[in-house]
């Protein structure tokens, strides 16, 4: 528990206040106000339910509650207040007006958000509110508008809640150049930063101030947290994503609870889920789902219901990860791979606000290997450990915006740009040639053959300054600001074929004139690009199957059949976590440590043992064998889903180079299996897991890699080259812009050392391809493979074997799939 | 086998006269010794630029880099652009020297012939060669769009058809009495071949002769997504 002290030394209305509820001031709390006292930048580090957003405020409240009334009503602008989820900042406003309206403060709170109306907006420029609570995209808005200066001029404080949760991301990228801008602007605002536990709280620190030394306090953490496997009587699968054999379990758990929030890694996941619970749900329970892509209506109803109580449990994904306490959870069961750490523990502390009793939750694996995952995951969570990533180097395409931002704002001078640019922690080791070459892609896109300078989006005065070249180009970016970048979505409808007249020489296909019906919901191009017709897929809790694509729709029938053919999104977007990784790794290779194992994974493991060598803590350990008619090659990197995949892809090429004729491969976030006609137990393993992979094969295959398409279209949007939304334009992107795909084949042949490419290249490296981590342990194996020629599969392997199938590589454009569509057409024909 | 002798398989029949799909996107009618392509497209980047989207100034140099690529394969005396060859008509005006230079070169040599579609209806006399609305070779009339209604021997581009199989891909598509070709140009972008202003178009069983890597391959339709 905190270590509470009488209120004396706070001013006098705020002693009443914490008196009259009975409260004691908590020292991170007394901490914050102190150093605010002192003028000095601060991060609270502070575990859920600590009291860490009035914390953050306390400090302002009392310096607005003794100050006197400022003189210019358009300078009145205090404390800043910056959180990344909407609702947050609209609860916390909710939350803050009750401790100033029982103190009788006299102060204009008042919220900023996308959802702001227009007017309100702009009298809020005009004459803004002493507390002002709002969204990192509405920062950069206000930064970039031309009465920033006067706005921000006597500024004291900027609070940043959940900071944990933006610091890595390019939206943190974007909020700590506006953190330099504002220091920039008010010299004397200090820095308040609220995060849950990290790895590594002096970086984020550095983060929050840009270097200057800034106070680390940390709340007293509450009871330890009640955490448990959860224990399913049907046996534990071999593979598989679904838990449907701990279905029954969770549900008796949910019996037990007063609300529970069972946590899932996937949309589809959850969808399943949620299903598969109501038909066991005798007791009729309110059971409710929650995710992403659901109707926003829809998640607004079910967080109203979790709030008055109306709820017994809420199927949810990492959307109920962040903010609101939506009612009295007081049990968290995590479904499937915990990835990591950090990430469960933060999801733990959704169970149980209050500090001194224990969060409860339980952890269901839904196959072996995530059953090792889970254990090293209480263990880590138990001891305190922690795994949020690492800080990076902020990404060059934000870097692009903020600039035409900041001409946006007022003519700038490119020396004093960069230095604020530097002063913030992500671009502290950027050059000033890397920064020169952004300019010049702000100003004419970039590019080795000027062929742009008449159309300049900013231009240099005479006097050296940049300016913006004319209020559309201003108003364009205004209109896509920010680092949120929607995939491309299509409309999925519900549509009855018509059937095909009885006459010679019918179309066979009818798409044209299928009768148009209900749109389900939406979902990503890319995923329905990888789809031919008649393929079936979950979507909105039932299965469709695919009858084609027309411009922004795809056409649906409900399918009869009970498996979708392809399983949406069954992985997840996290990668299992380096950490857990290396624990896993330890585990396996003590068999001292199985005891905390389920029975069937010990069984399982001392199989493997027996039939081939388990994998250790610092070898590779590859398998061959053959198996009906083919040659399989099986390998457990334990690096994530995204290196696998991108190890695949690359260790496929140079299988076909050396005439081992591949034919496929699938990865899980423990495993990599290949598999192809040759026997593969002839290969030369250190030959083919060299890491000189990562020069010329790499290459080879991101000229046509779909996910490196999709991660450089990111950075052409974030950047500005194409502009989703355009003035004078209430047409969806689609029709005013240009496929990025095309731009991208162009520039990589005609300037491959083109900023957006080297900001795309940088992605990659750390997001949907994952090459830092993949190039790591190609390092780290070098000469350290243990192959295992077998003369069957083995126990492991058969877990890997089992996602074949049901884990496609999304969008890899090959043209075997055309061969084959081309060779049905030719049988046809014969 | 290079590519001139594998595509040669993949013949298209379109009202009884064959002609052969390069992978580029071009057709090869042998008969006229004439190279045809569709939608090049070319100052697209330019123009875009112009309203502020500053995308990289090389579709047009890609563009005709992958043209004179097929020229060199299939040598042809003439060469027909079917229409929306420049993103608007000042485009010619806008192009660079190198790439004035690379068109001009093509040019040397050969019959060329710009039809007039509704993104480029009167190309300035810089782009050099002729113009027409229509070009015709026995049973076959190209022209830039298609004419509504039954139009056996048209080979027409404008609608820039796209096969969805195993990724998206530029594809040919024909009825054996119509033929819509693929876009040319490196940023001209797609319509799905299920898209009802491409298969309004035609009433028999529709194949698509889809752009592989360094053939074309003939797949149905009803294949592809």
């Amino acid at each position: 528990m905190s270590i509470a002290r009488p209120t004396d030394d706070l001013p006098a209305p705020f002693a009443g206040w914490f008196s009259a509820r009975g409260w004691r001031v908590r020292a991170h709390q007394r901490a914050l106000v102190a150093e605010a006292a002192a003028a000095r930048d601060a991060l609270l580090i502070a575990p859920t339910g600590a009291g860490k957003t009035l914390a953050g405020f306390l400090p302002s409240l009392i310096e607005l509650a003794t100050r006197g009334r400022p003189n210019a009503p358009g300078r009145r602008l205090h404390t800043l207040y910056v959180s990344p989820l909407k609702a947050l900042a609209v609860d916390v406003h909710r939350n803050l007006e009750i401790p100033v309206a029982e103190m009788g403060l006299d102060l204009r709170i008042e919220t900023r958000t996308g959802d702001t109306p227009a007017a309100r907006r702009l009298r809020q420029r005009r004459s803004p509110p002493d507390i002002l609570l709002t969204t990192p995209e509405q920062v950069s808005l206000l930064l970039a508008s031309p009465d920033s200066a006067h706005l921000f001029a006597d500024l004291k404080r900027v609070i940043v809640d959940e900071l944990h949760a933006i610091s890595h991301s390019k939206r943190g990228d974007l909020l700590c150049l506006g953190l330099a801008r504002l220091r920039a602007l008010a010299p004397a605002m200090r820095a308040t930063g609220l995060s849950a536990t990290v790895r590594d709280p002096d970086e984020l620190a550095r983060w929050l101030t840009g270097g200057a030394p800034a106070r680390i306090v940390r709340a007293a953490g509450g009871a330890a947290p009640d955490l448990a496997m959860l224990e399913a009587r049907e046996e534990l699968p071999w593979a598989g994503h679904s838990a449907r054999h701990a279905l029954a379990d969770i549900y008796r758990a949910i019996e037990g609870a007063r609300l529970a929030l069972v946590f899932v890694n996937t949309r589809a996941q959850a969808e399943f889920t949620f299903q598969a619970l109501w038909r066991i749900n005798e007791q009729g329970l309110p059971i409710a789902l929650h995710h992403g892509s659901l109707d926003a209506g829809q998640r607004r109803k079910v967080e109203a219901a979790m709030a008055a109580g109306k709820l017994r449990a809420v199927v949810c994904t990492s959307t109920l990860d962040l903010g609101i306490d939506w009612g009295d959870v007081d049990l968290v069961i995590n479904v499937g791979a915990p990835k990591g750490a950090s990430r469960l523990t933060q999801r733990i502390g959704r169970a149980n606000h209050r500090l001194d009793e224990p969060s409860r939750a339980l952890l269901a694996p839904s196959n072996r290997f995530e059953a090792l995952e889970c254990v090293a995951a209480i263990e880590a969570a138990r001891a305190g450990a922690q795994d949020t990533p690492v800080l990076r180097s902020g990404a060059l395409d934000v870097l692009c915006q903020h600039i035409l931002g900041s001409a946006c704002a007022a003519p700038f001078a490119a020396d004093a740009l960069y230095a604020n640019v530097v002063s913030a922690a992500p671009y502290a080791t950027l050059a000033r040639e890397t920064f020169d070459r952004a300019l010049d892609f702000a100003a004419t896109g970039g590019y080795a053959l000027k062929a742009y300078d008449r159309f300049a989006k900013i231009k240099q005065t005479k006097n050296g300054l940049w300016r913006i070249a004319n209020a559309r180009i201003a108003q364009t970016y205004r209109m896509n600001v920010g680092t949120i970048v929607e995939a491309d979505m299509l409309k999925v409808r519900l549509v009855r074929a018509v059937r095909a007249k009885a006459q010679a020489g019918a179309p066979l296909y009818t798409g044209a004139v299928t009768r148009a019906g209900r749109v389900l919901g939406e979902i990503e191009e890319y995923f329905l690009e990888t789809l031919a017709p008649g393929d079936t897929f979950l979507f909105g809790g039932e299965i469709l199957s695919l009858v084609g694509i027309v411009e922004n729709e795809a056409h649906v029938q409900r399918s009869a059949g009970d498996a979708p053919k392809i399983p949406s999104y069954a992985g997840g977007k996290f990668p299992l976590s380096t950490y857990l990784a290396e624990r896993v790794r330890a585990m396996l290779a003590d068999p001292k440590q199985w005891r905390k194992l389920p029975r069937e994974v010990r069984d399982w493991l001392r199989l493997q043992a027996r039939r081939s060598v388990l994998p250790d803590a610092g070898n590779l350990l590859v398998e061959t064998f053959a198996r009906g008619g083919r040659h399989f090659l099986v390998c457990y990197p334990f690096e994530g889903r995204l290196a696998h995949q991108t190890l695949g892809m690359l260790l496929t090429r140079r299988l076909e180079r050396s005439g081992m004729k591949p034919l496929g491969f699938v990865a899980n976030d423990y495993a990599l299996a290949a598999w192809g006609l040759a026997d593969l137990a002839h290969a030369d393993m250190d030959a083919l897991f060299a890491s000189d992979m990562l020069g010329d094969d790499l290459e080879e295959w991101l000229q046509e890699s779909a996910l490196m398409k999709r991660t450089f279209r990111n950075c052409a949007i974030i950047s500005g080259l194409v502009a989703r939304r355009a003035p004078g334009s209430e047409k969806t992107g689609r029709q005013t812009t240009i496929s990025t795909d095309l731009v991208y084949d162009v520039l990589r042949r005609h300037q491959p050392g083109h900023i957006l490419l080297e900001a795309a290249y940088e992605d990659a490296a750390t997001g949907l391809l994952d090459i830092a981590r993949l190039s790591d342990m190609l390092t780290r194996i070098e000469g350290r493979i243990t192959h295992k020629a077998l003369d069957r599969v083995s126990p492991l392997a058969v877990s890997v074997m089992l996602e074949i199938g049901r884990e496609p590589v999304y969008g890899e454009a090959r043209d075997e799939t055309l061969r084959h569509a081309a060779e049905e057409l030719a049988r046809e024909a014969r | 086998m290079n590519i001139a002798t594998r595509v040669r398989d993949s013949a298209i029949e379109v009202a009884g006269a064959a002609l052969t799909p390069d992978p580029s996107g071009a057709l090869y009618a042998p008969d006229a010794r004439a190279l045809i392509v569709a939608d090049l497209h070319l100052e697209k980047g330019s123009a875009f630029a112009r309203r502020g989207q500053l995308l990289p100034p090389y579709d047009t140099a890609a563009t005709l880099a992958r043209l004179a690529q097929a020229i060199a394969r299939w040598s042809p005396g003439l060469v027909v652009a079917l229409g929306d060859s420049f993103h608007d008509s000042a485009g010619p005006d806008r192009l660079g020297a190198e790439d004035f230079s690379a068109l001009a070169a093509l040019q040397r040599g050969r019959e060329w012939l710009w039809i007039a579609g509704n993104h480029d209806p009167d190309l300035p006399a810089r782009a050099g060669g002729d113009r027409a609305a229509e070009w015709r070779l026995g049973p076959l009339a190209f022209r830039h769009e298609p004419a509504r209604g039954r139009a056996t021997g048209e080979i027409a581009g404008h609608l820039h058809p796209v096969a969805l199989v195993g990724g998206r891909r530029r594809a040919f598509v024909t009825d054996g009495h119509r033929l819509v070709m693929p876009a040319f140009g490196a940023y001209a972008g797609g319509l799905s071949l299920h898209h009802p202003a491409l298969a309004g178009l035609f009433s028999g069983r529709r194949i698509a002769h889809v752009l592989g890597h360094d053939r074309v391959y003939a797949v149905c339709a009803s294949r592809c997504g």
